[in-house]
């Protein structure tokens, strides 16, 4: 399994430096939202206003979407997908591959993202960096729920319409829990209780992804 | 034999995509299936490569039951060649093998030889979505030689394929199935190559018809 996770990791990670998706696409959309964030709140509010964790992770949350399509589409290319099916992988290995490198990904942008955080909304940079752990944490958890849910919705019709209306209820906790966990950062509160639902949910959602990665393959 | 249908029906949302097929294939041979678009040609390839379930009737290929067999297993005995390629657009033609290679545990150096093998040897670090359509078919036959599957499932092979490619083609094939490996073809013609001497059995309806 553990062979498989990185022979999918790395090649979904070498397909993203090859085709520039993030780079181009992805991260200048983010940046532009967080901008559009901080017009919204004009120059007077931006640094007084305690929106910014949640203005950051409504951000995550669309630039999070359009990555778990992508790498569901990268599968789901004509021909590759049988081609690919008929190699016989372990599901398992690929759910943690494509988790793992949807993880590399969603750190890149949320690194960036956070930057574009202090730069646009102004929020301050010694607390945006003790709430880093917990960011990493919660954008890792997202990729592993989002690994999954992507994998539900690409069977169907619609996929890329489907993924919002069943992820977001998955979502919430995890969006809610890691802003407070930014907020308390920069609040100087404690940040251990909201550490506990994100931590929870990773191990969760990793778990059931690798026992049901497979049927949902096959479905 | 390697393949062994009776009766197999495969429904697709409530549509019969095989109707009814009744078919054999023994080992180290060519076989050709025929047909009009829609005849169901890519969904009886598709059922023997463990793609599609069976829905009834019986069958088994490469000694695994179609009806109670790990199909997972199934689609590690076979080589799979769509319409479309068989690859990631965004890897070069060398890193697409070599992630099958890896995969399936077989030594890197095969990637090179199929690469030399089909012609592809100059264009190995061009990205795949920049080959030609004839190219990124003798791509997917550089995946099927590192693969080295049993059962080799090409649906449509010799279409973007000029004359040069199909000669080239036909003598892979004869040196596939002379290597103990059976060959299953999709077609809309019988092949132009007598050669190759393969077994034609023609389909229309999601059925097989003996001529």
């Amino acid at each position: 399994m553990i062979r498989v996770a990185w022979l999918v990791a790395t090649k979904d990670l070498r397909i993203e430096a090859r085709s520039r998706v993030l780079l181009w696409q992805v991260l200048p959309f983010g940046v532009i939202a967080l901008l559009l964030a901080g017009l919204a709140l004009g120059p007077a509010q931006a640094g007084a206003s305690s929106a910014g964790p949640g203005l950051f992770y409504l951000v995550v949350l669309f630039v999070a979407l359009l990555m778990i399509n992508r790498s569901q589409a990268l599968e789901n290319a004509p021909g590759t997908r049988a081609s690919v099916a008929t190699l016989g992988l372990d599901p398992a290995g690929v759910f943690l591959g494509k988790a793992v490198a949807l993880t590399v990904e969603l750190w890149v942008t949320g690194v960036v993202l956070l930057g574009g955080s202090v730069l646009v909304l102004h929020t301050d940079l010694l607390g945006t960096l003790q709430a880093l752990p917990s960011i990493l944490v919660t954008l890792a958890t997202l990729a592993s729920a989002g690994t999954l849910y992507g994998a539900l919705t690409q069977g169907g019709d619609g996929p890329a319409t489907l993924l919002p209306v069943l992820t977001l209820p998955a979502f919430a906790p995890l969006l809610i829990a890691g802003e407070r966990s930014f907020s308390a950062a920069l609040q100087g509160g404690a940040l251990w209780q909201w550490w506990v639902i994100v931590v929870v949910a990773l191990v969760a959602y990793t778990a059931v992804g690798i026992l049901l990665y497979g049927v949902l393959e096959e479905s | 034999m390697v393949v062994r249908l009776a009766n197999a029906v495969v429904m697709s949302k409530g549509f019969p995509l095989l109707s009814g097929v009744d078919l054999t294939v023994d080992r180290a041979t060519l076989t050709v299936v025929t047909g009009a678009n829609g005849a169901g040609k890519t969904s009886l390839l598709r059922l023997l490569g463990g793609l599609d379930a069976l829905t009834s009737g019986a069958g088994d290929v490469a000694g695994i039951d179609l009806l109670s067999g790990d199909r997972r297993l199934l689609r590690r005995r076979v080589g799979w060649l769509g319409h479309e390629g068989s690859f990631y657009a965004d890897l070069s033609a060398y890193e697409n093998l070599v992630f099958a290679a890896r995969v399936l545990a077989r030594p890197v150096s095969d990637v090179d030889a199929a690469l030399e093998r089909v012609g592809l040897g100059h264009r190995a670090t061009t990205t795949t979505k920049w080959l030609s359509a004839g190219q990124r078919r003798r791509l997917g036959i550089a995946w099927l030689l590192v693969r080295r599957p049993e059962l080799w499932l090409l649906d449509e092979p010799y279409a973007s394929l000029d004359d040069a490619g199909r000669a080239f083609f036909d003598q892979l094939l004869a040196d596939v199935v002379a290597g103990g490996a059976t060959v299953v073809i999709s077609a809309h013609d019988p092949l132009r190559s007598i050669d190759l001497a393969p077994r034609t059995v023609h389909m229309a309806g999601g059925r097989v018809r003996v001529p």
